[in-house]
């Protein structure tokens, strides 16, 4: 595990410190999220009496358009410069480097997520502070970035990578999505751990599954 | 004449064709036999009226779909394994004939939904999970024909074959939970013992056997086109070279 931590450090300092230097990924996925919000204002009809049904759907669409967004980009840098070979030939196991670059995408999404939340709270009108809510997105998120980080790999080496990671990525996430709209409503809705059901460990254990084949047929997707 | 034809084609490839062939001979008959009963000998259902005949193409076409997708599953897992490309082609076959027979489970799935539900389409767990199917399955032939390679086509699909179909059950639980109004089982494990007439449970076994027959078929004869094609490249690529 030592041997694993190192590296997966290092993968994720590196693309945290291009997008601290060059901005182009985050700041721009808040704006989309922005975007999305007005869009699924007036395309619903939210008026004040609904929003507290509405709101957990148009976060989680909002959240899932912003994990595609992110996911697209996750590989891209990489290729364009040569520098996927660059790691791959490094003495680093295929599985730090899938465990890197998931994790720097957890974190980029975790990052547009803790500022949308708020403005989506005001403009939507629910109570964003609510420990089990926090514990969705995290879970949620953490799904998007497993599966997606396998799929960017794919897609990125495709032709037309950008519609082929969503028509790969949305099918597959499916439960992910239904179960934390479901968790998130009964979480905005005050309920406690209890009251959210089943659809928590739902999550967890879509998770932890893609947690272990994700990394294992990674390893086939970038070799040569 | 057909067969005379397909053997010298194909050539070394010996007694193959001559199996596919019988198979695609018995199939036919089988059909032929099944239209037969399914709409001469099949009673009319008492309650659904004849709408209710379509459920002998229904379910065993979604039912070898499912089976479709397991061989994708096993061939892809062998194919990332052992590299031989006779399980990438098993995959590939059973991918393409599955898109087709879950495609046809689905359209004649809406035809059976309107008079019985009075709903071309409702959000159920076995109609939502059949579509996602559909959607994963069709994502597996993009990302094949899509890659730079074809090499890489075969991995990347062998590897949307696994995730995929390791996503499944997860999907049809998440949908059960959400919401259910589909008809309860009428055959198989959950089955109510008088929900079919012994006749309709006849005609739909021996409806069974016939589309296993003809997935069996189509899957061998991509399989067998596939190989034609590989045949077709190596030709071209030579000639190309000896025109240089």
């Amino acid at each position: 595990m030592k041997g694993l931590f190192g590296p997966v450090m290092v993968i994720v300092w590196k693309d945290l410190l291009l997008e601290l230097r060059s901005r182009e990924l985050v700041v721009s996925i808040i704006v989309f999220g922005l975007l999305v919000v007005v869009v699924f204002n007036f395309a619903l009809n939210n008026t004040p009496g609904r929003s507290e049904e509405l709101a957990p759907g148009i976060l989680w669409a909002a959240f899932a358009f912003a994990a595609i967004l992110a996911m697209n980009r996750a590989f891209v840098r990489d290729q364009e410069q040569g520098g996927l070979e660059g790691l791959l030939i490094s003495p680093v196991s295929r599985d730090a480097i899938f465990l890197g670059k998931a994790l720097t995408s957890l974190i980029f999404m975790l990052l547009v997520e803790a500022a949308l939340l708020p403005i989506y709270a005001v403009m939507l009108d629910f109570s964003a502070l609510s420990f089990g809510l926090m514990l969705t997105i995290f879970l949620g998120t953490l799904g998007f970035a497993v599966v997606g980080t396998l799929f960017s790999a794919i897609a990125v080496q495709t032709r037309s990578r950008e519609i082929m990671l969503p028509v790969l990525f949305f099918p597959v996430l499916l439960p992910v999505i239904i179960a934390a709209v479901e968790a998130s409503t009964r979480a905005v809705g005050g309920e406690t751990f209890v009251g959210m059901g089943r659809w928590l460990p739902l999550i967890a254990v879509f998770d932890a599954l893609f947690l272990v084949i994700c990394p294992w047929v990674f390893a086939f997707v970038v070799e040569e | 004449m057909a067969t005379t034809q397909s053997m010298e084609r194909t050539g070394s490839l010996g007694r193959f064709p001559s199996v596919k062939t019988s198979l695609a001979l018995v199939t036919g008959v089988m059909m032929l036999v099944d239209l037969y009963l399914i709409f001469m000998v099949a009673p009319t259902d008492a309650v659904l009226g004849h709408v209710q005949r379509v459920f002998y193409f229904h379910v065993p076409v979604a039912i070898m779909s499912f089976l479709g997708f397991f061989i994708v599953f096993i061939g892809s897992l062998m194919y990332l394994m052992k590299r031989t490309p006779k399980w990438d082609a098993i995959a590939n076959a059973s991918a393409e004939v599955g898109v087709i027979f879950v495609t046809l489970a689905l359209i004649t799935g809406i035809i059976w939904a309107k008079p019985v539900w009075n709903t071309w389409w409702t959000w159920e767990p076995r109609l939502t999970t059949t579509m996602i199917l559909w959607l994963i399955y069709v994502a597996y032939l993009m990302v094949r024909s899509y890659a730079p390679s074809q090499s890489k086509g075969a991995i990347y699909a062998a590897v949307v074959g696994i995730v995929g179909f390791v996503d499944v059950p997860i999907v049809y639980y998440s949908v059960v939970w959400w919401r259910s109004i589909h008809p309860s089982p009428v055959v198989g494990p959950f089955a109510q013992s008088d929900a079919l007439d012994s006749t309709m449970a006849w005609i739909l076994l021996y409806s069974f056997i016939t589309f296993l027959f003809f997935f069996a078929y189509m899957v061998m004869e991509r399989m067998e086109l596939r190989r034609t094609e590989e045949a077709l490249a190596h030709v071209r690529f030579t000639l190309r070279r000896r025109e240089r």
